[in-house]
């Protein structure tokens, strides 16, 4: 039998949750999570979308090798979902192309 | 009295706490330098702390041995001995005519630099993981078994409600353990090779007895949480629109190819998927290191062939956090030994050393045994996106080769594109080799991470100046 | 690439051709380039009218194949950071208009224009509207193709193979010896050794040089864009390393930036003083580069020969060898025009251009060494 979720096996007591952004919606963020995180706990698995064929890209690697997951927080583009952790106010965006505003 | 000499110990998974703790307890200072918040590495890769986890061990295995590793640090920290320095990405070690300087990048922004001197480096930067193509495999969703593992255990998050587990390799199976009891319904776990290839090689399952109960208690895990254990089987193909939605798993026969009429599909929002591992060699390369195959060449002391320099862990071969640690424990007294002037003693590390050839036996009777299907190039189709980041499908490259003449990866990539994205060939590279039908050779990658330019400008800046 | 346009060109004159290298293809400086069709670095003179030529036959090359090898009309513009060296950069680009080269002068107020991110404040410089750009790799690997040579890859030449009266019969490789009655040393760098092997001489010596690439970026820089002492760093004799900024972008997003140039034979390290000046040299003339990120670096040999011109035409001393190599740093902006000359002369055709100054036998040979 699984139990309910990797907080409750882990027993973990997070600080209060934060709002952030996504693309201007607030969504909540568990604190110490990272950017990937915190999108697939708000049920986000995509947050970019490649340069020649605009596919969706999410999580690959989870370890910050493989840069698929690079999204835009606080008009900081090309951050690695992965490894970012987030705070309180951040603005993540969803990126396209080069993610310098093509 | 006199001043330690400095080592400079690059990543802090399991080889890089050892050989710190070995080094600071045997008259070396040490600065500790990691990526991470915390250290730990990958297999040891700790939760965020604001998470208050009370019971993070729920997600470990061998907690005891991580908690020696941290209280060690923590000690030698106190003592004054070692430095831990987190969030720092090293992008660049320079070699310098009688010390080396150790360039960082301050994360996670990675945009301001750090420099730092030491007499000597030890390299224990680990490895990553293989993951070969096949149709669909760049649909969200769809991720690294080690990916699924880090984000459980760093953030204590899972990927999706339903998942299946595929691949080859031994980190499958904690994987899809871990996602279970963490709530996630794994529906199979699809492991390509042949368990009864571990018959074939009983003297070294007896060397290591821990290892068999090991996966026995995986093996029970699995029948308690319910997941489907397929082995000789291989995912042919992820489905889904703009996410991951089932996949199509199918039997492979004696050969590796697959056996027609057997594929079954599985509804899933998540697919984590794993081949193997590949060791990180970058900044050892740079440095000159002799590389075999794939990995840094070293010495029963762990001293790769330039002077001053050790390496240990994964970067020297994958084989595991056990190996990692008797290859960190033995680099940290080696080096310790040399760069206090004495003259090393191998019988202080006899056991480790014992360990060591023990450890590497069995890791080479796992690599025999997980190997990915014979027949993985046959499921890349002309479509099949083979470079991630530059989306260089399967058609290019085999055109590259027969139409273009390209027999090597440096070659396919220049006239492809493939592997110049910016994880610069470390996930298609293997793929390419497969494709081109050669070896995979290693890349020469100057920068182990992408660097400012304004940081560049004035890299190692201070120090040449300082010799005008 | 230059052996890939002798091939085409040899070919389409009806010629047999087979290719033979130790290594793959684009493997040796080609593979290591940045693409440059350059007319607006050559001073007047034999290499700035063996650059005309090939500009023009890049230009019907580009018509064949140019969206498979991201051929680009970019066009060049040089920038003085002084007006003393505007003032010598506008003498530099008389004497080039003069010798057939478009070259517009730019202003203070136009250099923006054409370039609206480059560092403030800058005097001026002048606009080369024929500059174009390839992706050398590519280009060579298509040349080859279109040529329909045999290509022989990882097959060294040990051996040019001579016949009793002293002509040329063919080359030895190790899996056998390939009988032509010409053979091309289209060695670049390596043109030394193989001259040597075909028991004659042709000082070509390596000049490092590294190439910094950037992650993808949109269009921000849009021509290739190099400060004015990069002339005189080409045409210098130095073996200390010489730096100067050379910045584009490229079709495909990356930026590349130069140049360094450094007499160090065939050393393979990283040097981090070099990458540092050129981070350096592009991040003073492109200041929003400082936050652009280097993804990688390559370096390259360029072959040199002492008077920075090319080895092209027939050794008198081997009859039926023929150089085409020691280009420097224009390799591929010359390659077309080195190969259509090789092709005429192979058939027994007048050369469009005078090769006296290509000579191969014009060095003084060196005794003792």
């Amino acid at each position: 039998m699984s139990s309910g979720s990797p907080q409750d096996l882990a027993e973990a007591r997070p600080e209060p949750a934060f709002t952030v952004t996504l693309d201007g919606r607030e969504i909540e963020a568990v604190p110490g999570r990272t950017v990937a995180a915190a999108l697939w706990s708000a049920g986000v698995t995509s947050w970019r979308t490649t340069r020649v064929g605009g596919a969706p890209r999410g999580v690959f690697c989870g370890i910050g090798v493989c840069y698929d997951c690079l999204v835009t927080v606080n008009d900081r583009p090309n951050q690695r979902a992965c490894l970012v952790p987030l705070h309180p106010g951040d603005a993540i965006r969803t990126q396209e192309g080069t993610g310098h505003d093509d | 009295m006199t001043e330690r000499p400095h080592l400079a110990v690059i990543g802090a998974g399991p080889a890089g706490l050892a050989a710190t703790a070995a080094a600071a307890a045997h008259g070396v200072r040490v600065t500790l330098l990691d990526s991470a918040a915390r250290a730990g590495g990958q297999f040891y890769r700790q939760p965020a702390a604001e998470l208050n986890a009370r019971r993070p061990q729920a997600l470990h295995h061998r907690w005891r041995t991580w908690e020696r590793l941290r209280d060690s640090l923590a000690r030698h920290v106190e003592a004054g001995h070692a430095t831990h320095l987190t969030d720092h990405h090293v992008w660049f070690v320079e070699r310098r005519s009688d010390h080396f300087t150790v360039h960082a990048l301050l994360g996670p922004a990675q945009e301001d630099p750090v420099e730092v001197r030491a007499d000597a480096v030890l390299i224990a930067t680990g490895g990553y993981e293989k993951v070969l193509p096949f149709p669909g495999w760049t649909l969200p969703g769809v991720l690294t078994a080690g990916g699924a593992q880090a984000m459980l255990k760093g953030s204590l998050a899972v990927p999706g409600r339903t998942a299946v587990v595929a691949g080859t390799g031994p980190l499958l199976l904690p994987v899809a353990t871990g996602l279970a009891a963490a709530g996630v319904e794994v529906a199979a776990l699809v492991e390509s090779a042949d368990p009864k290839a571990f018959l074939r090689r009983p003297r070294v399952l007896a060397a290591q007895p821990g290892k068999v109960a090991e996966g026995a208690q995986y093996a029970a895990q699995l029948l308690r949480h319910r997941v489907k254990l397929l082995t000789r089987h291989t995912v042919v193909e992820a489905h889904g629109d703009e996410r991951l939605e089932a996949v199509t798993v199918a039997a492979l026969d004696t050969g590796g190819r697959i056996r027609p009429g057997t594929e079954r599909r599985f509804a899933c929002d998540t697919l984590a998927v794993g081949h193997g591992m590949l060791p990180h060699t970058d900044l050892a390369e740079t440095l000159g290191c002799r590389l075999e195959g794939l990995r840094v060449h070293v010495d029963d002391e762990q001293r790769t062939d330039v002077p001053g320099l050790w390496a240990a862990g994964e970067t020297t071969g994958i084989g595991g956090a056990d190996l990692a640690l008797t290859e960190g424990h033995i680099a940290g007294r080696s080096a310790a030994a040399r760069l206090t002037g004495a003259v090393p003693d191998p019988r202080g590390w006899a056991t480790a050393a014992k360990s060591r050839t023990r450890l590497r036996e069995f890791s080479a009777a796992l690599d025999a045994v997980y190997a990915p299907p014979a027949c993985w190039t046959d499921l890349v189709t002309d479509d099949t996106i083979v470079c991630r980041c530059e989306e260089v499908a399967g058609g290019a490259i085999r055109e590259a080769v027969a139409g273009l003449g390209a027999g090597d990866v440096r070659t396919v990539k220049l006239l492809t594109r493939a592997g110049m994205g910016w994880c610069q060939g470390r996930m298609c590279g293997p793929a390419v080799a497969g494709l081109a039908g050669c070896e995979l050779t290693p890349s020469r990658r100057p920068f182990a991470r992408p660097v400012p330019l304004g940081v560049l400008a004035h890299a190692g800046e201070t120090e040449d100046d300082e010799h005008q | 690439m230059v052996g890939a346009a002798c091939a085409l060109y040899a070919a389409r004159a009806g010629l047999d051709v087979v290719i033979v290298d130790r290594g793959p293809v684009s493997g040796g400086t080609t593979g290591a380039g940045e693409g440059n069709l350059l007319v607006s670095d050559k001073e007047p003179g034999p290499e700035l009218d063996l650059a005309l030529l090939s500009a023009r036959l890049w230009t019907q090359l580009a018509q064949e194949i140019g969206e498979f090898i991201e051929y680009e009309a970019k066009g060049g513009l040089v920038v003085a950071s002084t007006p003393g060296g505007l003032t010598a950069l506008a003498r530099f680009a008389e004497g080039q208009r003069a010798a057939g080269v478009v070259a517009e002068p730019v202003d203070a107020e136009a250099l923006y224009d054409l370039e609206p991110r480059l560092a403030p404040d800058l005097p001026g410089g002048v606009h080369y509207p024929q500059d174009r750009q390839v992706m050398p790799a590519l280009a060579a690997a298509h040349l080859v193709r279109a040529s329909g040579a045999r290509l022989l890859t990882g097959r060294t030449v040990t051996a040019v193979l001579r016949k009793p009266d002293g002509t040329v019969q063919g080359v030895r490789t190790a899996p056998g010896d390939i009988l032509a009655p010409a053979v091309i040393n289209a060695a670049g760098t390596w043109g030394g050794e193989l001259a040597a092997r075909a028991g004659t001489t042709l000082p070509v010596l390596p000049r490092r040089g590294f190439v910094l690439v950037t992650e993808p970026l949109p269009r921000l820089i849009h021509h290739k864009v190099y400060a004015a002492d990069y002339v005189a760093d080409v045409a210098s004799d130095s073996a200390a390393l010489q730096t100067s900024p050379v910045v584009e972008g490229t079709a495909a997003g990356p930026v590349l930036i130069g140049a360094s140039r450094e007499r160090v034979g065939f050393d393979r390290e990283f040097s981090l003083p070099v990458l540092r000046a050129l981070a350096a040299g592009a991040t003073r003339l492109f200041p929003f580069l400082a936050e652009v990120r280097a993804m990688r670096s390559y370096l390259g040999f360029r072959p040199y020969l002492p008077d920075h011109l090319p080895a092209i035409g027939p050794d008198p001393r081997v009859p039926g060898l023929f150089h085409a190599c020691g280009h420097e740093g224009a390799g591929i902006g010359l390659a077309t025009g080195t190969g259509h000359l090789i092709a005429q002369l192979l058939g027994d055709k007048t050369p469009d251009l005078d090769l006296a100054p290509f000579r191969p036998d014009r060095f003084p040979d060196e005794e003792g060494e």
